[in-house]
């Protein structure tokens, strides 16, 4: 049978059988879309950072950097180790502190600090920064990334949550760094 | 024998590919074509097989979860009877398998095989770089120890560059917002269905295009393409001078492969399986990633980039150089094949050889990173501490406790990151180095507020002492004039 305009019903039934997988595949691909984008949808229900203590004010002395660890709020029973974090917590004078990321604002290698030159250093690329964060030399763009901080009946918060880069150093709802209020 | 024969028939009288398969084996293919210089894309082909194998052994055992995977890799290691040869037998079959790809990819480029009518081979062969050099990268993330968690921390750092979608970019790759469970989970998936099924269909694609349009002859100086005759000449060709694939051509390739196989075996026998280093525990910062052997003239080339040139060069290299691959064969899609009247095919090849062996080799030395232990662990030799007196000495102990030597090397000892200070004294003044410790610079960081001035004249009073014997400090001839008494009052007769 011909239908008007040389199709037969054939062609047609065809057609229509392709117009209906692809409106299936359309309507199918919405929940993949979204399950794949699932990591970046979360960006937009307020991020990924919460705030989390680092510990007791009195384990970062005055005048000295140490290494403190957070368990990542964003953590699933699978991850193991790799949710426990690094940073450098360095008491300034007793009244202020910096918290940097572990990450080189390089190209994300761990930091290293040492004290006696009161310098960080880099294993990877031979970045170096100085004790207040700022770049020294090497390759990276900038100083490293400095979480901000608050002090709440005598412990350290830091407001972390996500592994911090150079596209995207510390993301944070808060637009000025809190001043500790002891 | 009879019963083989049934059999095969039987078959045959279902499937219906005795004939084709038949057709394919004696198709025949230019004499000179039958050549060691021919063996390279069989080989890849046999070394992923291997991968395949080996592959599917070790998913029998290993665990793709972050808090496991690490302990998972120790049991192949040791508990398993074996697992350490098939892991060594797929690290080494990883790394054979992107030498032969890229040989093989440097033996067509040179015979212009990617000329008229093979464009869609050479850029389908482009592809199967990328992927072969995807399933490296993503191999070398299962392999989940410290390098493979720092390693996903520097792609997501070059990741992260990508204009206004970078850090979208970032939580995509790792499946969140940190390196943890979700981003191993989504490497295995890459690595063992995603990038192993595009290898596949690329490798059936390149193969079926390889027998279509004919293996490429052997080039011959002033034999040009041109696209008007050069099907009906390369028919001619096969015709008059041609033998049948099987078997004049094959049994060099048989005997490469097994070849090959057999250094896999023995390389995977002798060395061993690579690591796992470390555990991906991120609060051990003792650590010095290094990425496996084909990504370290990357690393190197990250150490050299000027911090200004590093995104661009990030972001926009790797389009330029996979854009250039691509648009080849469209660019000089007729003329010479022979290297022999192609110069600057040559020159490519060599420049890109020796740029990446060299940034190879100082990868494997990393000069520019600071030897993190060389303050406390590699003490200043002898001979430069003879005879000095107690400040000079004072200063080397100032060198030594303020990490100096992490980042310079004293008689070949330590940081080659700074110059070598064995003859700095000859290069710069008192005033110079004073200076240098001070305020830093040239890539050194300033020492200003990190040293005493007691400690500055200790450590510039021993490094003035660092001169070859019968060589003379570096010293300021106008700094006695100067000094002199009276000098101030002279006239300036010098102006």
């Amino acid at each position: 049978m011909t239908l008007p305009g040389g199709f037969t019903r054939r062609d047609v039934l065809m057609k229509i059988g392709i117009l209906f997988n692809g409106i299936i595949a359309a309507i199918l691909a919405v929940p993949i879309v979204r399950y794949l984008l699932s990591p970046v949808a979360r960006e937009r229900k307020g991020g990924y950072e919460s705030w989390i203590p680092l510990g007791d004010l009195d384990q970062f002395p005055s005048g000295q950097t140490r290494l403190a660890t957070y368990r990542n709020p964003v953590a699933n029973p699978t991850d193991g180790d790799t949710a426990d974090i690094p940073c450098w917590v360095r008491n300034v004078d007793g009244q202020t502190y910096q918290v940097f990321a572990i990450n080189c604002a390089h190209l994300g290698c761990p930091v290293r600090w040492f004290q006696q030159s009161s310098l960080f250093m880099c294993p990877c690329h031979g970045g170096v920064y100085y004790q207040d964060g700022s770049r020294a030399s090497g390759p990276p763009e900038r100083g490293l990334f400095e979480y901000h901080y608050r002090i709440e009946n005598g412990k350290l918060l830091i407001d972390a949550g996500e592994m911090p880069t150079p596209g995207h150093p510390i993301a944070s709802n808060i637009v000025t760094e809190i001043r500790p209020c002891v | 024998m009879r019963l083989i024969d049934s059999i095969g028939e039987w078959l045959d009288a279902r499937l219906q590919l005795g004939t084709s398969i038949r057709e394919t084996m004696e198709h025949p293919v230019p004499r000179e074509t039958a050549s060691w210089f021919y063996v390279f894309g069989s080989a890849a082909f046999i070394v992923f097989i291997l991968q395949i194998v080996t592959g599917i052994m070790l998913a029998l055992i290993y665990v793709p979860s972050a808090g496991e995977a690490w302990s998972s890799l120790q049991i192949l290691n040791h508990n398993v009877s074996l697992g350490w040869y098939i892991r060594a037998l797929h690290g080494w079959g990883s790394n054979f398998m992107v030498a032969i790809v890229l040989i093989h990819m440097v033996q067509v480029f040179l015979f212009g095989a990617y000329k008229y009518p093979r464009e869609l081979t050479w850029i389908v062969g482009v592809f199967l770089l990328i992927v072969t050099l995807g399933m490296a990268f993503t191999g070398q993330v299962l392999r989940f120890d410290q390098d493979a968690y720092w390693g996903l921390g520097i792609g997501a750092s070059i990741a992260s560059r990508v204009p206004v979608l970078g850090p979208w970019i970032v939580n995509l790759m790792l499946g969140g917002p940190i390196i943890a469970g979700a981003t191993l989970s989504r490497f295995f998936a890459l690595h063992v269905f995603v990038i192993p099924g595009l290898l596949i269909a690329f490798v059936a694609v390149h193969l079926l295009m390889v027998l279509k349009l004919g293996i490429n002859e052997w080039p011959m100086p002033g034999r040009v393409v041109r696209k008007a005759t050069y099907i009906k000449e390369y028919h001619a060709l096969t015709k008059t001078d041609g033998v049948p694939f099987v078997p004049g051509a094959i049994w060099k390739d048989m005997f490469f492969a097994a070849f090959i196989l057999l250094s896999i075996a023995v390389c995977a026998a002798y060395f061993g399986p690579f690591g796992p280093s470390g555990p991906p525990d991120p609060t051990i910062i003792q650590t010095s990633p290094r990425p496996d052997f084909f990504f370290l003239w990357l690393y190197a080339v990250l150490s050299f980039l000027p911090p200004s040139m590093e995104t661009p060069a990030l972001l926009i290299g790797p389009v330029v150089a996979i854009l250039g691959l691509l648009l080849l064969p469209f660019l000089f899609g007729e003329g010479e094949k022979s290297w022999r009247r192609r110069p600057i095919a040559v020159l490519t090849i060599l420049l890109v050889a020796v740029a990446l062996g060299t940034f190879t080799h100082l990868a494997q030395h990393t000069p520019w990173s600071p030897v993190m232990d060389a303050w406390s662990g590699e003490p200043i030799p002898h001979e430069f501490l003879d005879n000095r007196s107690a400040l000079e000495r004072q200063g080397a102990l100032v060198f030594q406790v303020k990490q100096c030597h992490n980042c310079h090397s004293l008689g070949d000892q330590g940081g080659k990151r700074g110059p070598a200070l064995d003859a700095v004294a000859v290069r710069l003044t008192q005033d110079q180095l004073i200076r240098q410790v001070i305020q830093g610079g040239g890539n050194m960081p300033a020492y200003g507020k990190n040293l005493s001035p007691a400690q500055t004249t200790a450590l510039v009073a021993f490094l003035e002492t660092l001169h070859p014997a019968g060589q003379s400090p570096a010293r300021n001839a106008s700094r006695a004039l100067a000094l002199e008494p009276g000098a101030a009052s002279q006239p300036s007769s010098h102006q």
